[in-house]
């Protein structure tokens, strides 16, 4: 199957550098601190943040000069092809939460809440491709709905190569499976920095500087659409209270 | 009432107030500020000679300090706020009381009153009884006595204003809801008294039960019949402030009695439902709207 037609179309109808459909909206739910759904074309994602608070559980993890962040990545049980067994907890699931941890912890400004616990919850509802990617985004989303202090937006991305030669950007399902090589990247799109670099499959390294530009440009427009829906989210939240609510 | 699914689609939205001039909105990672003439207060930091903002909202400056408050965040006490609580852990001469702020906040057994009204040190034999006043689970009123180093509070409850809390509906909304105010115990004229407790914890319950109760603030009296109508009072109170804060409209008494007037015209249950917490919003909002613009 080719991941390119004759005309320089995806299989979805998209141009190899353009991403899929980004809907979002913060502050979905009332009983978390934060929350977000972000949707990535047909990659559904819920996140939920909690905190920060007090250590649940033992106190001895607390950590006595920053925060303790805990991730959780789920699977809706219908949110594959084939029904899943075990929405959490397989290995898949504990690697996925480890390298969200991972990322959310670089822009968190950690250092500011000693001894408490920040929780981070995503659930995907529907799983189209680029999942870690639509999880972080979300999560992003939700920490900014808690008002949590961040360093900048966390944003990731998907790149593939097709045909050996043309880089794709926010690849689908689809292009994931049908065997090109999936790079993910996780950056800091202001300051540029790259915090989680993953690749499934080999290609040539003289490929690797072209699809890292087009992930990382991915990554810029993503935080673009991002950031306009946290200012609108912001402003009609603030115009509805007359701009009088209270902090600090 | 049988339950109501909807699509999300389907929302309510509260009609978009007509804001002339915006402030400025700043997100994570924006520069507020180029130089250094400025410090850099919350919601800011450092980032190679700019202020940078560390959350989303907008900018204020207090003398030297650039701050960015967001809309929403975990409530940070303040000496002399009222919170309600929930008591999670008992030690060595304290509670733990869940505050919902970002660390646990202490009631020492030094600070409370005891039920007979005595005042002396408090012995071994008060420590072994601690469980008696209060106990894991227990829902208390009380002022912020001190803000530790780590942010975490100290409380009091050395007034009769304060103390274990009886029957009655507890709310829980984003602390930056509830409006600053002299006072946050309300009696409303419909029978009914509602703590607003700076952190977001909104206890309502029959502002007869509390005229009852003298002397020591630990003795619930789970045995008291509280009336239909008290209780329906209570409960269209309850969702009267949900619906306001669903919908992100200050709490405080004014606005949840004009919330409480307007929801007249519903069925308690219909308050649930999305249209008519619109409603009861929009008609809270307008008012304020008229209220502020009058003063």
């Amino acid at each position: 199957m080719d991941l390119i037609s004759d005309q320089g179309l995806r299989l979805d109808g998209r141009r190899p550098n353009e991403l899929r459909k980004i809907r979002c909206k913060l502050g979905v739910f009332n009983q978390p601190d934060g929350s977000a759904y972000l949707e990535q074309g047909n990659t559904k994602v819920l996140a939920a943040v909690y905190g920060p608070h007090e250590i649940r559980g033992s106190r001895t993890k607390a950590l006595h000069d920053q925060a303790l962040i805990n991730c959780q990545y789920s699977m809706a049980t219908f949110s594959t092809g084939e029904r899943k067994r075990r929405p959490r907890g397989d290995r898949k699931s504990i690697e996925m939460s480890i390298h969200l941890r991972q990322a959310l912890q670089a822009v968190i400004k950690t250092e500011l809440y000693a001894r408490s616990q920040i929780d981070i919850f995503v659930e995907v509802l529907q799983a189209d491709g680029g999942n870690y990617c639509t999880c972080v985004n979300a999560a992003t989303l939700a920490l900014i709905d808690a008002g949590i202090p961040i360093t900048e937006y966390m944003v990731a991305c998907t790149a593939s190569l097709a045909n050996g030669e043309t880089p794709l950007v926010d690849i689908s399902h689809l292009e994931e499976t049908s065997g090109g090589p999936n790079l993910t990247v996780a950056a800091m799109p202001m300051s540029g920095q790259i915090v989680l670099l993953e690749m499934s499959q080999r290609f040539h390294l003289d490929h690797l500087d072209k699809v890292m530009k087009h992930a990382l440009r991915g990554c810029q427009e993503i935080k673009a659409v991002l950031d306009k829906a946290v200012r609108d989210h912001v402003a009609s939240a603030g115009a509805a209270c007359n701009w009088e609510f209270k902090t600090d | 009432m049988p339950p109501t699914i909807r699509l999300a689609s389907e929302r309510v939205e509260l009609r978009k107030v007509q804001d002339d001039n915006p402030p400025k909105i700043y997100t994570p990672g924006e520069v507020v500020h180029q130089g250094t003439d400025y410090l850099r207060g919350h919601g800011t930091y450092l980032d190679e000679d700019c202020v940078k903002s560390s959350v989303a909202g907008i900018c204020q400056k207090i003398n030297k300090w650039l701050i960015v408050r967001p809309i929403k965040k975990r409530y940070n006490g303040e000496v002399g706020d009222v919170v309600v609580g929930r008591i999670s852990d008992l030690q060595m001469k304290r509670w733990r009381v869940d505050t919902n702020a970002r660390l646990d906040s202490i009631l020492l057994l030094s600070s409370v009153n005891l039920p007979t009204g005595e005042l002396r040190r408090r012995s071994a034999e008060d420590e072994a009884t601690m469980r008696k006043y209060l106990q894991e689970g227990d829902l208390i009123c009380a002022e912020v006595q001190q803000v530790f180093n780590d942010h975490s509070l100290s409380l009091y409850t050395r007034s009769l204003k304060y103390g274990k809390l009886g029957q009655g509906t507890l709310v829980k909304v984003f602390p930056s809801l509830v409006k600053r105010q002299k006072t946050h115990f309300h009696d409303f004229p419909w029978g009914t008294s509602a703590i607003l407790g700076n952190n977001g914890y909104i206890f309502i319950y029959p502002t007869s039960q509390r005229s009852g109760k003298e002397g020591d603030g630990y003795k619930e009296d789970a045995e008291e019949t509280i009336t239909l109508e008290e209780r329906e009072n209570i409960a269209r109170v309850r969702n009267c402030i949900v619906a306001l804060a669903h919908y992100k409209q200050m709490l405080y008494d004014t606005s949840i009695a004009v919330a409480f007037e307007e929801s007249k015209k519903y069925e308690i249950t219909q308050l649930l439902t999305p249209e008519v917490m619109a409603k009861i919003a929009s008609v809270a909002q307008q008012s304020l709207l008229q209220h502020s613009r009058n003063h």
